[in-house]
């Protein structure tokens, strides 16, 4: 043990006087007496109280509207439909009616809802290669076996996006009608800026090997996956600067959910033009759906939401009740302690050693 | 160590009987013996790491880390990337690789140094000077004088009369007196001459190598004739040459085969309890994680048939498998993810957390002995938490609680009574350092060491008092001390035992210088005059006697008897003259008695010519008659030791060590019972455990256990039971013979009815000991406040200790200076030896080791306290970090169809453990103390927590466990409800799964590091940092990793990109950590709270009084000399052996020329093979010389280097 330094002298040997040797370092002791404890309690209690009421508020002034479709009205029709497997590449529409009693204030995001689609299984959530959808051209010629079995199709070739995250992508289109007095009016909805910056900007990047080659030639030579009706760089018809690996949709989808119950959001209102541009007016609405994503197979259920949202999110009530219901827990604890110490402890009379 | 013999074994089978010819390497060459070069380092240069890596991977830990790591190479299992379980295990492969490398580099060193020492060995007709590893069997060696032994050998011839040798066995068996060993006649007349010894041609045949110490059978054959071999012809490797210019050896047995080195692999690891319970708690934490995992297997079999079936379309199942396979591969995936239920770090955190507690041990400036510089060492790293923990102490009395220096104190000479010190107003004054000491410079030949205050003393002296006078003659003729005068003036005694050391030192520095002594003379300067009195008989001391005298005839011609002895001895033979001077000088010796002192009565008579010689004829007659010498002898003296004229008396002071009553009263404060065993007889180990506070005037009853039968003995000891306890049913008394077979049974701790002793002799230990008696002796022993076992052999030391150990679920602590206590330090659970004593072996063979017995209270009740309770500390909050880290997992399992998806990022799995909560709780467990130590020494009671396994046990553990299984759910469950349907405030996700991971890990970190918080109670600058850190590192890994950069380096492994910029930006993410911290935190706190207020444990006390007195506490008041008004008479001043008179009469060891005897002035031959009887009874220091015979910084010896061993633990 330790090298013994040397020094001459008789007292060679004689450890250090430094406090560290000694154990000497100064230091706070803190000790759970009732002067710090009890009124930390309510003072805990008071900022849990003062929170949960605020929360409470926030939360109670969104406004959310929620539809499942799975097999509502004429859905129904299609949900059958895509029973059939025979059947995945046959389209089916249908609509569903949403009414809207209370104007929805401000943006209006809409969102699809999954319900029991596992996103997080372990096994889902590997199938995929983030190498691939950077861009990077080896991936994309040789996706990693992470993607397996959907790494390459029938004749060989690479899929791209690989995997089985991306081949499950949500597919259903909805068209949101307003069923105004000048009769039915398509709603704009936006369906860019729905992605973390992050997601569009570093971590999904389109291939880019020649300067004058469209997307369509950069994804030469690769599979859509099999699931799919486009290929990759015909998702968004509309816009052709969203296609590829940055197309919104994708990238929403390819963050997968931590839970079976989830939402995503499918576009914001744009509010550019009357009467949405305040949000989206009292009145009757409908949304058309294009059926494409079969739940059947695990049954689940699918759900479109309107919502608009304040800065702490959407009209989740958890927060605030847990907030307020932790208050008053902390509160009947405090008032509990505080009988405990008036009656054993007060003045140190259960210390006496 | 083992791998001798292994390696031993592995290349060839058993020896069976060992052939040899002197001088023949080629015909001994063809058995393949192993020659002399020893080899205890484990590992070649090239060899170390695969040999290293294997040793590693016998560990379960390491191995079972090297299985997860198995299994995550399989792709259907892994669920984790490899580096998860890589990284950890490589750095815990490489420190502990590391550590290993420098104790062998040590053992390199020090095997180099031993095979590199130079004997002179007889090759080619030539003596020739070889390293020792090139010694071979059948070489003949020559060994000098205090050289140590090379091989094991046959001794051939010494230069000693009689071909006699001495050696010192003390690195062997521990003994430190020195033993004689002869050569047979026929090869000793081969003397020095290199010729003869060339052409000895010699065989032998013996044994094989063994571990015998004491046992060892063949022949030699000389020119076909044969001659028996025994041990006393045989040198062992490991005793030193002493006292004998050289000797010839022939070698029977080297290196590896030697019985020194065959003895070496009965160390045994000690382990402390803690680390057995842990070892338990891993196992059961083993089963717990395989009983998770079956539970998430059997939910991945009905979730896979129910549910993954109908999920086949968007994640086909690789080959079809079906749900079985599925979940028995799940099983195996959840063991990697659950690993971190075992945590590998755990050992490495609590070697070192033990390394860092043995260094503050080290470094104490309280343990460190200015006096001869000497601070504590803590030798082995292994056991510090034990220390914490310690319910019996077992203490050697000399050199451990005494000083093993005697002082001449006080004296009667003629019924006055000297030594004392009054005041002019005649109070007696309280002797002190700065007491005037009387000055001695009138006598050149004074020993400056010695001190005596009574100024009245001198005058007598200087007076010429004749019963002054003859008292000092007396004490300056009767004895068996040596002299020894290396320079004019200086003059060295050594003595047989330290008191008569001090007589004698009393009498030279009073004027009566003893100056050197032949077999028949003893020659003395009195008051400057040389004078030599013939010396005619010593009727040497013995147990039965306890008495000696020397018949002497001064230069005048007179005849005299001179005796000391026990004064009721001496009583009875005094002449009915002395009957006043009796009274008062009773009076006198029940006065020192009172004090401590040990005391002798002295007493001359003048003896008649004539009877003397007639006397003389008998004497002669009955030593060499054939039947009942002993008994004719005794009778002789008898006759001749009566009507003795009484002179006075000493007291000498058997100088108890600074401060030992007051730390046995601590210790009993501290509830830790002390047992003083020691080799001394009944009376001085009496006397002792009075003057040191162990055994009390105020307590109920001393028993005395004295028996010389079986029966008696459990007689005595079950009337002592019934005394202590006379409530107690019989049953429980007579323990019915059966259970004493079945094994150990752990005797329950019965409370006495009040403070009882007991002393135990050594004859009556031996029978105690033994099966039918030992449970009776143990439940009487343990009742008792203190136990003195007396007379006790180093066997029965060790012997006590095992007993003790075996029926009692106590730790046990054994403290020692001597070789004799090294049995019974190797037999506790911890040794400590008092270092820079006399010897070594007590220290080498220690786990911690300090200079004064005080030093004791400092190393257990603070040391030892503060050890403990870092250690549980840690333990408890290891257990609580990880168990909770994990639990999480499982929850999460019901959500993700049991899929064995982590719930954290890869990375903070990986970091968990090393980074991001390694230093908080290693600070915390370096430097937590609940109160300081100055407190610690003040509420002894504090230390009793540690006795009863308070701090962690098996309940502490479970209570972990489920404390976490509460953490892991609000952890778990509050980020679910609140994440689970919410959406950033731009609508944009959050309750993704990264987002989820993040926020999981950072409020399972900010709930981990203020628990943290809660758990320690001293807040050094050095904790805040290290805390603090540790959550700043969290959060500046953590954006590294999520960084674009690392993305783009390797975009599968960093795939966490933007997610802690994106969730930790979102208010609600920070409420949920807020809501999370709160609700695990809490509940805590108000249990703790409740628990102070309702029930508080003793160190809730003392931190309450602590807080009160803002201040450290006033110095414990000065405790006032006790001073015992007891009738006791105390033992005498003579150890129990038998005396050194046979020695000094017969010459045998005196090789000097004897000293004519008008000159007086002695011819010192030889002085550096002059008389020097080695151990305790001969080391004697009046003054406090250091007694440390051998040079601090002696070679290492083989023995030293077995001591380096490494923790299998680790």
């Amino acid at each position: 043990m330790g090298k013994v330094k040397e020094k001459p002298g008789p007292l060679a040997r004689r450890p250090d006087n430094s406090a560290f040797k000694q154990q000497r370092l100064p230091a706070w002791s803190p000790m759970l007496t009732a002067n710090t404890v009890l009124p930390f309690f309510y003072l805990m209690a008071l900022i849990c109280l003062l929170l949960g009421v605020w929360l409470l508020l926030t939360v109670q002034s969104t406004h959310e509207i929620k539809k499942d479709y799975t097999d509502l009205g004429t859905c129904q029709l299609c949900h059958e439909m895509r029973k059939d497997v025979s059947n995945a590449n046959k389209p089916c529409s249908c609509r569903v009616d949403i009414p809207v009693e209370k104007a929805l204030k401000g943006d209006v995001f809409i969102y699809y809802g999954l319900r029991n689609f596992h996103q997080n299984l372990r096994r889902y959530m590997d199938s995929r290669d983030d190498g691939q959808m950077l861009g990077r051209q080896n991936k994309l010629k040789d996706p990693s076996t992470y993607c397996m079995p959907f790494r390459k199709d029938k004749d060989g070739r690479p899929i791209a996006p690989c995997g089985a995250v991306a081949n499950s992508m949500f597919n259903d289109t909805f068209i949101l009608k307003y069923h105004g007095r000048s009769g039915p009016e398509v709603v704009p909805l936006l369906r860019t800026g729905i992605t973390w910056y992050t997601d569009k900007n570093v971590k999904y990047r389109n291939p880019k090997t020649q300067e004058n080659f469209t997307l369509a030639q950069e994804f030469n030579g690769t599979a859509k996956p099999p699931f799919w009706g486009k290929p990759v760089y015909e998702l968004d018809e509309h816009n052709p600067i969203n296609n590829g690996f940055i197309n919104e949709a994708l990238i929403v989808w390819m963050r997968e959910a931590a839970f079976p119950n989830f939402k995503k959001l499918y576009g914001v209102l744009h509010r550019a033009q009357k009467p949405f541009i305040n949000g989206l007016p009292v009145g009757n609405y409908s949304v058309e759906i294009s059926y494409n994503f079969p739940v059947q197979y695990f049954r689940g259920r699918k759900e479109v939401v309107l919502t608009t949202l304040t800065w702490f999110g959407g009209q989740n009530h958890f927060l605030p009740i847990a907030y307020l219901v932790t208050s008053s827990l902390i509160f009947l604890m405090a008032v509990g302690l505080t009988v405990v110490w008036w009656k054993y402890g007060k003045g140190g009379k259960n210390m006496k050693a | 160590m083992s791998f001798f013999g292994v390696d031993f074994a592995r290349k060839k089978e058993r020896e069976l009987e060992r052939k040899l010819r002197a001088n023949d390497r080629e015909y001994n060459l063809s058995f393949k013996y192993a020659t002399n070069a020893i080899k205890t380092s484990k590992y070649h240069f090239i060899t170390f790491l695969p040999l290293n890596l294997f040793e590693q991977f016998q560990r379960i830990a390491n191995a079972y880390f090297l299985f997860l790591l198995v299994l995550q190479v399989i792709p259907q299992i892994s669920s984790l990337s490899w580096f998860t379980t890589v990284v950890p295990l490589v750095l815990v492969l490489t420190v502990t690789a590391a550590k290993d490398a420098t104790d062998d580099i040590n053992r390199h060193r020090s095997d180099n140094q031993v095979n590199n020492r130079k004997v002179e060995v007889l090759i080619d007709r030539k003596l020739r000077s070889e390293k020792w590893m090139d010694v071979q069997v059948g070489d003949i060696i020559k060994l000098e004088n205090n050289q140590f032994v090379t091989a094991d050998l046959l001794l051939l011839s010494s230069s000693e009369p009689l071909n006699l040798v001495y050696i010192e066995t003390a690195e062997l068996d521990g003994e430190t007196n020195l033993k004689v060993r002869q050569a047979l006649p026929v090869t000793g007349d081969l003397g020095d001459d290199i010729e003869k010894l060339a052409d000895f041609n010699g065989e032998v045949r013996c044994e094989p190598p063994n571990n015998r110490l004491d046992r060892f059978t063949g022949t030699l054959t000389i020119a076909g004739q044969k001659y028996p071999l025994d041990n006393e012809k045989i040198l062992l490797r490991g005793c030193t040459l002493r006292n004998t210019e050289w000797c010839f050896g022939l070698v029977l047995f080297g290196g590896p085969e030697t019985k020194l080195m065959q003895n070496c692999g009965k160390s045994t690891f000690k382990r402390t309890s803690v680390d057995r319970l842990m070892n338990v708690l891993v196992l059961c934490i083993f089963g717990f994680l395989a009983f998770m995992c079956t539970i998430l297997a059997i939910g991945n079999f009905f979730w896979e048939r129910n549910e993954g079936s109908e999920f086949i379309v968007f994640l086909p199942r690789e080959n079809q498998n079906g749900a079985g396979i599925s979940a028995f591969l799940t099983f195996w995936s959840y063991v990697i993810i659950l690993n971190t239920v075992v945590p590998i770090s755990l050992y490495v955190s609590v070697e070192i957390i033990r390394l860092g507690n043995s260094f503050y041990i080290e470094w104490d400036r309280k343990m460190y002995y200015s006096r001869n510089d000497t601070p504590a060492e803590a030798r082995t790293t292994t056991l510090n938490e034990e220390l914490g923990q310690i319910k019996y102490v077992f203490s050697d009395k000399t050199g451990t609680l005494t000083q093993n220096i005697m002082v001449f104190n006080k004296c009667s000479i003629n019924g006055k009574s000297y030594g004392d010190v009054y005041d002019y107003t005649g109070q007696r004054l309280e002797i002190t350092e700065d007491t005037d000491t009387v000055d001695f410079s009138f006598n050149l030949l004074a020993d400056s060491r010695f001190m005596f205050h009574d100024h009245a003393l001198v005058e007598a002296v200087k007076l010429e008092n004749p019963e002054v006078h003859a008292f000092f003659r007396l004490l300056a003729l009767c004895h068996t001390v040596m002299a020894e005068e290396k320079k004019e003036g200086e003059i060295f005694y050594q003595a047989q035992s330290p008191d008569e050391g001090a007589l004698v030192t009393a009498a030279r520095n009073f004027g009566f210088v003893f100056r050197s002594r032949t077999p028949d003379s003893v020659s003395i300067v009195e008051m400057g005059q040389q004078r030599s009195y013939e010396l005619l008989a010593i009727l040497d001391f013995n147990n039965v006697r306890k008495r000696m005298s020397v018949i002497v005839r001064s230069p005048e011609g007179k005849l005299s008897l001179y005796c000391k002895g026990a004064d009721t001895i001496i009583y009875e033979r005094l002449h009915q003259s002395c009957s006043k001077l009796m009274e008062v000088t009773t009076e006198h010796l029940n006065e020192f008695a009172g004090e401590g002192l040990r005391t002798l009565a002295l007493a001359y008579k003048d003896l008649d010519e004539e009877y003397f010689i007639q006397w003389k004829q008998r004497h002669h007659e009955a030593s060499t008659a054939l039947d009942d010498r002993e008994g004719r002898l005794d009778q002789l003296y008898e006759e001749i030791e009566k009507d003795l004229l009484l002179l006075g008396a000493t007291a000498i002071e058997d100088k108890l060590q600074d401060g030992v009553p007051q730390t046995i009263e601590q210790l009993a404060k501290a509830d830790i019972k002390i047992w003083v065993l020691t080799g001394d007889k009944q009376e001085t180990a009496e006397n002792i455990g009075y003057s040191c506070n162990l055994l009390r005037e105020e307590m109920n009853e001393v028993f005395i256990i004295s028996g010389n039968s079986p029966e008696d003995v459990r007689q005595e000891l079950r009337n002592a039971q019934t005394a202590i306890k006379p409530a107690s049913d019989e049953d429980s008394v007579f323990l019915p013979q059966g259970t004493v077979s079945n094994g150990p049974t752990v005797v329950s701790e019965e409370v006495a009815n009040g403070e009882y002793g007991l002393v135990i002799n050594g004859h009556s230990l031996a029978y105690a000991l033994e099966r039918s008696l030992e449970l009776d002796f143990l439940k009487t022993a343990c009742m008792c406040k203190a136990v003195i076992c007396c007379r006790v052999t180093p066997l029965q030391k060790a012997q006590v200790v095992e007993l003790v150990k075996k029926y009692k679920k106590a730790v046990t602590l054994a403290i020692g200076d001597g070789a004799n206590d090294v049995s019974m330090i190797k037999a506790a659970h911890i040794g400590v030896g008092i270092s820079g004593q006399e010897g070594m072996q007590a220290v080498l063979s220690s786990d911690y080791s300090f200079a004064q017995f005080r030093f004791l209270q400092r190393l257990l009740l603070v040391h030892g306290r503060w050890s403990y309770l870092r250690m549980c500390k840690f333990l408890r909050y290891f257990f609580y970090k990880n168990f909770t880290f994990t639990f999480v997992h499982f929850w999460y399992a019901f959500f993700c169809g049991f899929s064995a998806q982590t719930v954290y990022d890869e990375w903070f799995i990986t970091l968990y453990n090393l980074v991001y909560t390694a230093l908080p709780v290693l600070g915390m467990s370096l430097f937590d103390q609940d109160v300081n130590d100055v407190w610690s020494f003040q509420h002894p009671q504090l230390y009793i927590p540690g006795q009863l396994n308070l701090y962690f046990s098996k309940k502490t553990f479970f209570k972990c466990a489920l404390h976490s299984c509460y953490s892991s759910l609000v952890l778990f469950f509050i980020p679910y409800a609140a994440m689970h349907d919410t959406v950033r405030g731009d609508g944009k996700d959050i309750s993704d799964y990264q987002s989820f991971a993040l926020l999981t890990q950072t409020c399972l970190l900010f709930a981990v590091t203020i628990q943290l918080g809660l758990e320690m109670s001293y807040w050094t600058a050095v904790n805040t940092f290290f805390v603090l850190g540790s959550l700043g590192m969290y959060f500046a890994v953590t954006f590294t990793m999520y960084s674009n950069g690392m993305f783009l380096m390797l975009p599968s492994v960093f795939s966490f990109i933007g997610t802690a910029r994106n969730s930790l930006s979102q208010p609600n993410v920070w409420l949920t950590i807020f809501l999370t911290s709160i609700l695990c935190v809490l509940p805590v706190i108000t249990y703790r709270f409740l628990f102070i207020q309702l029930c508080p444990t003793i160190n809730d006390k003392v931190m309450f009084k602590v807080r009160q007195a803002k201040a450290t506490p006033p110095p414990p008041p000065r405790r006032t000399r006790i001073r015992r008004t007891s009738s006791r008479r105390s033992g005498y001043a003579f150890s129990h052996a038998q005396g050194y008179g046979d020695l000094v009469t017969s010459g045998r060891f005196l090789r000097r020329p004897a000293v004519s005897r008008s000159s007086g002035f002695p011819n010192i031959g030889r002085p550096t093979t002059g008389f020097s009887p080695m151990g305790r009874s001969a080391g004697y220091s009046p003054t406090g010389r250091p007694q440390n015979t051998k040079t601090p910084d002696v070679e290492v010896t083989s023995l030293q280097m077995y001591r380096t061993f490494s923790d299998p633990a680790l």
